[in-house]
């Protein structure tokens, strides 16, 4: 117990297992994010706005990890949120960065709010806000249920459930890169930690309801966020709104380990929260490497508008190679980490049978189908995003000009392009190194990945499952390495440069390329007229007129216009009423306060 | 009952909720009537096969009638019909195949997820026979409320009977007269709906039922 | 070990037999003479033995792609048991590895479609994407659905228990069996999905991604989709046709009428494919979603029926 905070509580601060953990996910981004500030921080038209705020930020990520009391717990949240609202704001003479500010204030102040009454609720009555007094109390069932509700709302907000998600695209590009590499790969995952510490830790033993509609919230998460990032032409709100998808990936693995939890299938338990975490990690490391490379080319090229970009690769093979790798993680393409962490999700997914409860039964592999048809549209987005920005030809006089970015900004990244494929070759390391937060948190581990044959990793039984990262990237490093060397010795190695082919009609223009919209137009067409409602109106110019002819498609976000737009509807006209009793007179103001002490007395004796 | 008497009824019930799929799917005139001749084959094929492991002969019957009214007299008119009504190379705009799809399948988690529980004391095949059974019956109906086009409406309509056969016979429960009279109140509907096709059509030059809504007969 | 380099080896030098051998039937189903079943291997040859033709804006992503599409579709290949269960790396990789290679695969391909800048591997590139995160979801169905009868992912293992007794008759086998030949089709760039004759601009997209390929790289690409096809009948028969693969520890006549059981099964295999892509006409790109949707449902069915006799 420190002696600052409230007199009479204190400051607890505790380090165990989950703590370590997302300590290590938060310092290995702020270091990386750093390094990266170093090179990316010259090229900031006023530093004065961000340098005093990142270590604010930092400290305040830091200190939610390590609290062990509410009260510290949510000051460091709200530190933390005010923080980086302050970084948020530091462009915003930029239009559109204040809206964006003030609908993340908007949201951050209510989710800290929900969280607060969250952690009334545990307190009860008896207001014991130390971890250790909420832990060992046993909520009712009502209570349970409030609280969690309350902390999906709380820290779902922060990490981007949908449909509390809208701030989140809109608040994380407008920060500087390394910023928003934080914000996205980092403070979603303190959100993370938040929910788990409450819901796993502080709340006891689960419903297996509750599994279910976290599970079910994640897939529709997930499947959301991708979608909106495949619409998304600017590279750093695609980036943003596939940190939404991620995030559903993660609420899909802790939905499946409290519903496992609830039936009393530790082993099962373990290994959906064993993917889950291990998702933070992989997601960590993996979004900030692409948004350190999106800010590379940001400071390059001064574009966020993949249309505007084209051909970088020529320009900066650097970051071209780091941002492919990144791509190939977050796709959850092998022998990259992102598809170990996935794949473990799959196997969580594969034990749902011997639940009981059969709504569970048929919920869990919808959810699979879900998720694997959110990885393969992120595989779809980041062709998408790689391939119109790195590849081709440069659309623009300034991507023509692109020069690589400078030493420190590469080293950052090429520290995380090492560990996205350490991860992915040698997943067995991490996934023991992640034991002690299961056991504590699932009350079982995964077994020991360590003395396995070759570094494959089982989890649950050999014959069950297993898979060899390790194997796969030597095996395809040999085969391609080989395939090059005996075709290159004995078959031909000329080559020869030329026009492209084209089918006959290579056209000169870079402006005949495929573009972000071309390129996604066939997934808008499958899924856009219900999830967008998307409407498209070609304008062609009768013959004779020599305009051009156009081509507008206009998408909605449904859930926008269905939630958002009535709320605030709502508060306008209750602004609207509330205005009026600003100015009343005096004796309109003592027949206020008289009506409100009767009210109480009157609440009082009907209490009694 | 051995285990092969068991895999076959099952592979036969699940058919025919396989075939309430493609009904379902099908959106051409043709197709759609060639695919209710077999979705009647196959509850035909079920029924005998109940009747052989029951051994109750007069399933039978209920197999031969299923077959003769509803894989061949039935289709055969129908196929009269459309090519009379001049609908039969009709492509019907469904509600969009996916959400169909997806609705239909929610329905039958639905119906397994209604029945599995409280038939737990009943025996495996009529556990199966009815939960499929209520999948058929729900199918049929969305079919009905999905297509706009009478003829494939009076499909479902038929497709719903055929489910209702299949309970039947899992239960071991309807006794034949009362199949009979079901089965023969089906033509009767078949004629009258066929007879009120055409009347429709001489009326109003469609048979979208759509067109019917604004006729309805409040204004003078 | 010998088993598993054997298999290794064998995979690679069927593939283009298989591609020729499909093609052959096809042209007899058409009454032509067709190219004799070698053609494959002289295409290949020759294309090992003629010049790269780079275009100017190609980067190192589209000259490494090959290798690595190439490298990746060998591994998965390799992977899955053709004539013998318990191969030596087996365990490196179960079906949702081995899906998430081809994956692997099609992205690098996709991105080199995007790379040299034209309009047509922008098209091709885009619908293959498209296909392919539609394909997935009806994959996994598959998957769950096998799992759910074998317990396992390891397609080893699948496919001893799918030899066990307890199997019997099940209409979820068949409609799994459905949905994996849809997805199989999508995948393989097949008729009525794709079409791998087509040079027709607008029906493209696997063509269209590699239409600025040449040389020893559009050699690679080629054996890389020769490959793919062997794999995806190699995993039908496995898993739905699992009789008289060999088994380790046995003799090496069990080994030998192994390979030649799976070479039977594989003519069939490709007859029955021959014979329905000359059945049947190619459909619009817009239509394939419905075609996969249909594949997705039909997994759904069959995992949803599965739990009906499960729970019996």
């Amino acid at each position: 117990m420190l002696p600052v905070g409230l007199p009479w509580v204190g400051a607890h601060l505790r380090l165990d297992a989950l703590a370590a953990f997302f300590l290590v996910v938060v310092n290995l981004g702020g270091a990386t994010a750093s390094l990266y500030g170093l090179g990316y921080g010259r090229h900031e038209e006023a530093p004065g706005r961000v340098l005093p705020f990142f270590p604010a930020f930092l400290a305040g990520m830091n200190l939610v990890v390590l609290a062990d009391d509410a009260f510290t717990f949510l000051f460091a949240w709200e530190f933390m949120s005010l923080s980086s609202w302050a970084l948020v704001m530091a462009h915003h003479r930029r239009p559109g960065n204040a809206a964006a500010g003030y609908l993340y204030l908007l949201m951050a102040s209510f989710g800290t709010l929900a969280l607060l009454l969250a952690f009334g609720l545990l307190a009860g009555a008896a207001g014991g806000y130390a971890f250790e007094g909420i832990r060992s109390a046993m909520p009712s069932t009502g209570i349970a249920g409030a609280v969690l509700a309350l902390a999906l709302i709380g820290a779902g907000s922060k990490a981007g459930i949908v449909p509390l998600h809208v701030w989140l695209p809109l608040a994380h590009p407008a920060a500087p890169s390394h910023v928003s590499a934080l914000m996205s790969g980092v403070m979603t995952k303190v959100a993370v930690y938040g929910f788990v510490r409450i819901v796993f830790d502080l709340l006891g033993t689960p419903a297996w309801w509750w599994g279910a509609l976290i599970a079910l919230m994640g897939g529709v998460t997930a499947i959301m966020g991708v979608l909106h990032a495949l619409m998304e032409h600017d590279l750093k709100r695609l980036l943003a709104y596939h940190t939404v998808e991620n995030i559903g990936i993660i609420f899909i693995g802790l939905g499946l380990s409290l519903a496992f939890q609830a039936n009393a299938m530790p082993a099962a338990a373990a290994l959906a929260l064993t993917a889950a975490l291990f998702h933070v990690f992989n997601h960590c490391v993996f979004k900030s490497l692409l948004f350190f490379g999106a800010g590379a080319v940001l400071t390059a090229t001064g574009e966020r508008d993949m249309e505007h970009l084209g051909g970088l690769i020529h320009r900066m093979p650097l970051t071209a190679f780091a941002f492919l790798i990144g791509s190939a993680a977050i796709s959850a393409l092998p022998p990259f980490n992102g598809f170990v962490s996935e794949w473990l999700t799959f196997q969580a997914i594969l034990l749902s049978p011997a639940l009981p409860q059969w709504l569970l039964k048929f919920l869990v592999p919808a959810i699979g189908a879900l998720l694997a048809l959110s990885a393969a549209l992120a595989a779809a987005c980041f062709v998408k995003a790689f391939g119109i920005t790195f590849l081709g030809r440069a659309r623009t006089q300034v991507a023509r000009d692109a020069v690589e970015t400078d030493a420190r900004s590469l080293a950052a990244m090429f520290v995380l392009v090492a560990l996205c494929l350490v991860a992915g070759v040698l997943p067995g390391y991490f996934i023991d190194a992640l034991a002690p937060v299961t056991r504590a948190l699932a009350g079982a581990r995964l077994p020991s990945q360590e003395g396995l044959q070759w570094l494959t990793i089982v989890p649950i039984a050999e014959s069950r499952s297993s898979y060899n990262g390790l194997l796969l990237f030597a095996f395809i490093a040999l085969a391609a390495g080989l395939g090059a060397e005996v075709i290159h010795r004995w078959a031909s190695n000329a080559t020869r440069r030329s026009a492209p082919w084209d089918c006959g009609f290579p056209d000169p223009s870079p402006v005949t390329q495929y573009t972000a919209g071309s390129f996604s137009q066939p997934i808008r067409k499958v899924f856009g007229t219900v999830v967008f409602r998307a409407r498209e109106e070609v304008d062609v110019p009768a013959p004779g007129d020599s305009r051009a002819a156009q081509l507008r498609v206009r998408l909605r976000d449904v859930l926008w216009d269905v939630l958002y737009v009535p709320i605030g509807a709502v508060v306008t006209f209750a602004a609207g009423w509330l205005n009026k009793v600003q100015f009343m007179t005096i004796r309109g103001y003592l027949t206020l306060v008289f009506g409100a002490l009767v009210l109480l007395l009157t609440v009082l004796a009907a209490w009694q | 009952m051995d285990r092969f008497a068991l895999d076959v009824a099952h592979l036969f019930a699940g058919g025919l909720v396989l075939v309430s799929f493609m009904l379902l799917y099908q959106d051409r005139m043709t197709g759609l009537v060639n695919n209710f001749a077999l979705h009647a084959l196959v509850v035909s094929l079920s029924v005998a096969w109940q009747a052989h492991i029951q051994h109750a002969p007069h399933l039978y019957i209920t197999a031969a009638i299923a077959l003769a009214v509803k894989a061949v007299v039935i289709p055969l008119a129908l196929h009269r019909i459309i090519v009379q009504l001049g609908i039969h190379r009709t492509i019907e705009q469904v509600v969009g195949i996916g959400q169909t799809m997806l609705a239909g399948i929610g329905l039958v988690a639905l119906s397994i997820m209604v029945m599995l529980p409280i038939t737990a004391a009943a025996g495996t095949l009529a556990r199966e026979d009815l939960a499929f059974a209520l999948s058929v019956v729900l199918l049929g109906l969305l079919m009905m409320i999905s297509r706009r086009n009478a003829v494939s409406q009076v499909i479902g309509f038929m497709s719903i009977e055929n489910g209702l056969i299949l309970a039947a016979t899992g239960a071991k429960g309807m006794p034949l007269v009362v199949e009979i009279s079901v089965a023969f109140s089906i033509l009767i509907a078949l004629i009258v709906i066929g007879v009120f096709l055409f009347r429709i059509r001489e009326r109003f030059e469609t048979v979208d039922v759509q067109a019917l809504h604004e006729h309805r007969g409040e204004q003078p | 070990m010998t088993v598993q380099f054997g298999q290794m080896l064998l995979v690679l030098a069927f593939a283009p037999l298989l591609t020729g051998y499909v093609r052959k039937l096809k042209a007899h189903l058409l009454r032509r003479q067709g190219p004799p079943l070698v053609q494959p291997y002289r295409d290949l040859l020759r294309l090992l033995r003629k010049e790269v033709v780079l275009a100017h804006s190609a980067s190192w992503v589209f000259r490494v792609a090959p290798y690595l599409v190439f490298a990746t579709t060998w591994a998965a290949a390799a992977l899955v048991p053709t004539f013998a269960t318990g191969l030596v790396f087996s365990n490196a990789a179960d079906m949702i590895a081995i899906v998430a290679l081809l994956g692997s695969a099609r992205f690098m391909l996709a991105l080199a479609g995007l790379d040299v800048g034209t309009s047509f591997g922008g098209i091709g590139s885009s619908r293959e994407m498209m296909i392919a995160s539609l394909a997935e979801p009806a994959m996994l169905m598959v998957v769950f659905t096998l799992s759910l009868l074998g317990g396992s992912t390891q397609l080893s293992t699948i496919a001893a228990s799918m030899q066990g007794p307890e199997v019997g008759l099940r209409v979820s086998l068949a409609l799994a069996l459905v949905a994996l030949i849809m997805v199989a089709i999508a995948e393989n760039a097949r008729i009525p999905v794709d079409n791998p004759a087509t040079h027709l601009e607008l029906t493209m997209v696997h063509e269209a991604m590699i239409l600025e390929y040449s040389g020893r790289h559009l050699a690679l690409i080629e054996t890389a989709s020769h490959l793919k096809l062997l794999l995806y009948l190699s995993v039908i028969v496995c898993v739905f046709f699992p009789w008289g693969i060999a088994v380790s520890g046995q003799g090496l006549a069990a080994y030998f009428a192994g390979v030649g059981l799976y070479a039977v099964k594989l003519a069939g295999g490709g007859f029955l494919l021959a014979v329905f892509e000359t059945a049947i006409a190619k459909m619009r790109v817009f239509r394939v979603p419905d075609f996969l949707g249909a594949a997705l449902m039909l997994g759904f069915l069959a995992a949803l029926l599965l739990f009906v006799t499960q729970a019996g």
